[in-house]
């Protein structure tokens, strides 16, 4: 079976601190990876290394492409890394303003995705908006309100719509339940578990909670010091950690 | 009595301005960066306008320049004696006799031949600033032809007030290629955009230059089920019983009466001197 995407040796350094390094993985269609690790370990680096937000020092990021199989998304031309961005790629934000358009209605976030490839039914985009905001349980009146209007929890669901409404085969997420309430967390993670299982989307989910990937991630990568060094099954790694700093972390959110 | 070189500019300057036309013109609908002069006015005037205006204009040329319309306007008068000072041209109201004419607002109800060249005053050049403020992102968009924002501009004007309600700077696909803003002009005047005459456009404050060449293909951005429409208010011209030009509201008296007259006052003027009347012109039923 071909990965979705496979990832070789990707650094990336700030002048002489290192951001990420020696990071190689592979990713399979309808899988699940989360990246767990404590504050300044180099996952939302390693993220933005793969989604082409960084430019990595060296290494490769593999991606399947539907034209032409794998192809290294880095070397690809800039007109093509971003068409992969608006179609294939999804990305969810931690802070939903990085992600969202606050000036624009709810339904203009969900739709701007379908009209960046061509959609030109106005009739056609808003019907597949309102399905979208209902399946992350936005009420359809609040179509044209603009997500100002929102809570965090319904910023974050809207951002999660907007990003997924193309139908993207890889989706990327950088503590996509940080810096909100735990009710409204638990209820988020409900329904970001519900998505990836009935559209069998591949992910790959940036955490330092291990709840979020307890749930949602079918494997685990530990990092450290802009390192991995422990992956595995999630039930694996976490029920039995091999690595110190991996029995550190989970010792430390059965504290909490 | 200070001597001016021809058209204010000096040579040097109207070279670089012309350089920026004929790239504008080789790349239709593209925003070519220029090196914006101080000009003896304030932005807001037109002094984009009067640049390339400057840069166009010979010896031989006849000035027309109309702001809304209009040959009279404040803006209008003062450009138009700016060039007949510093360039001791010819002006003329009348649109069949200009071989230049200065706009801001709008486009003649006349057909312009290819002889003439039509110059724009534009305020804001980037069609993509209302919803992306970043000069380098705007860039990369129009490079890569990534123009899903401007209908996402679109639906929000139809979301909110269930049709496409922008009515001026309505944007434009040129030659199925660059999306364009075509300066405030009102979208009744879009058709017209596909001209004999050659276009230019001038954003003195924004330093840009860009350009339709004669013939050329103009498409305004629409949905399937919201097509374009250039509308304008569904009345005749009160003075010369035009039905097809755009016209102004004009406010008659104390007591709210209104009259509606063209906008293009050399128009409605020379449709009248030809003996066309309308609804309250004098002398007939206007009794
Ligand atoms: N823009 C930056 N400039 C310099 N150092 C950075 C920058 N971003 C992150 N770093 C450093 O790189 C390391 C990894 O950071 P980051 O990827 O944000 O970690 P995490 O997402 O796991 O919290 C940290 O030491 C951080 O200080
Ligand atoms: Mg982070
Ligand atoms: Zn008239």
């Amino acid at each position: 079976m071909t990965p979705l995407l496979s990832v070789r040796n990707i650094r990336k350094s700030y002048g002489a601190r290192i951001g990420c390094a020696d990071v190689s993985f592979d990713l399979y269609p309808g899988e699940v990876m989360g990246i767990v690790g404590e504050s300044g370990s180099g996952k939302s680096t390693l993220l933005n290394a793969l989604a082409g937000h960084l430019e990595p020092d060296c290494g490769e990021v593999l991606f399947d492409t539907r034209a032409e199989g794998l192809r290294d998304t880095l070397t690809m031309s800039e007109p093509e890394r971003r068409m992969l961005s608006r179609t294939d790629w999804a990305f969810v934000h931690q802070n939903p303003r990085d992600g969202l358009r606050m000036g624009v209605s709810a339904g203009g976030n969900v739709g701007e995705r379908l009209m960046a490839v061509g959609a030109r039914h106005y009739g056609d985009i808003r019907e597949s908006a309102t399905d979208w905001l209902g399946r992350v349980e936005i009420a359809a009146d609040r179509i044209d309100d603009r997500p100002r209007a929102f809570s965090g929890g319904m910023q974050q669901r809207l951002q999660i719509a907007r990003n997924l409404v193309t139908g993207p085969r890889l989706v990327f997420m950088d503590e996509p339940t940080g810096g909100l309430d735990v009710s409204v967390q638990a209820r988020l993670l409900d329904l970001l578990r519900g998505l990836v299982r009935e559209m069998g989307l591949s992910a790959i989910i940036v955490t330092h909670d291990l709840a979020v990937v307890r749930l949602l991630a079918d494997r685990l990568m530990v990092m450290k010091s802009g390192r991995v060094v422990e992956s595995g099954l999630t039930d694996q790694v976490l029920d039995d950690p091999q690595h110190a700093y991996t029995q550190l972390l989970v010792s430390s959110v059965l504290q909490v | 009595m200070p001597d001016y070189n021809f058209a204010y500019l000096d040579e040097q300057t109207k070279r670089m301005i012309r350089r920026a036309i004929l790239k504008g013109v080789a790349i239709p609908g593209y925003q070519v960066p220029f090196a914006s002069r101080e000009m003896p006015m304030p932005y807001g005037w037109g002094t984009g306008g009067v640049q390339v205006s400057a840069a166009c204009l010979v010896p031989e040329d006849r000035l027309k320049v109309i702001d809304q319309g209009a040959d009279d306007t404040t803006n209008a008068v003062s450009i138009r004696k700016f060039f007949e000072k510093t360039a001791g041209i010819d002006t003329t109201e009348h649109t069949g006799e200009a071989t230049v004419i200065q706009t801001r607002h709008r486009i003649p109800e006349e057909p312009l031949t290819d002889d003439q060249i039509l110059v724009y005053q534009v305020p804001i050049p980037e069609p993509l600033r209302f919803l992306e403020p970043r000069e380098t992102e705007t860039r990369k968009m129009h490079a890569l032809e990534e123009y899903g924002l401007m209908h996402v501009k679109l639906y929000e004007d139809i979301a909110r007030h269930g049709h496409i309600a922008t009515s001026y700077a309505y944007p434009v696909k040129v030659e199925g290629r660059y999306v364009m803003d075509p300066s405030p002009i009102p979208k009744f005047d879009n058709p017209k955009l596909e001209s004999a005459a050659i276009q230019l456009f001038g954003a003195g404050r924004e330093q840009r230059i860009y350009a339709i060449p004669p013939y050329t293909r103009v498409v305004s951005l629409d949905f399937e089920d919201h097509p374009f429409v250039a509308t304008k208010a569904d009345h005749a011209c009160d003075l010369c019983g035009a039905e097809h030009s755009y016209l102004d509201e004009v406010i008659i008296d104390d007591a709210g009466g209104r009259m509606f007259v063209c906008s293009d006052t050399d128009f409605c003027a020379s449709r009248q001197a030809q003996g066309h009347r309308g609804r309250l012109s004098p002398g007939e039923d206007a009794a």
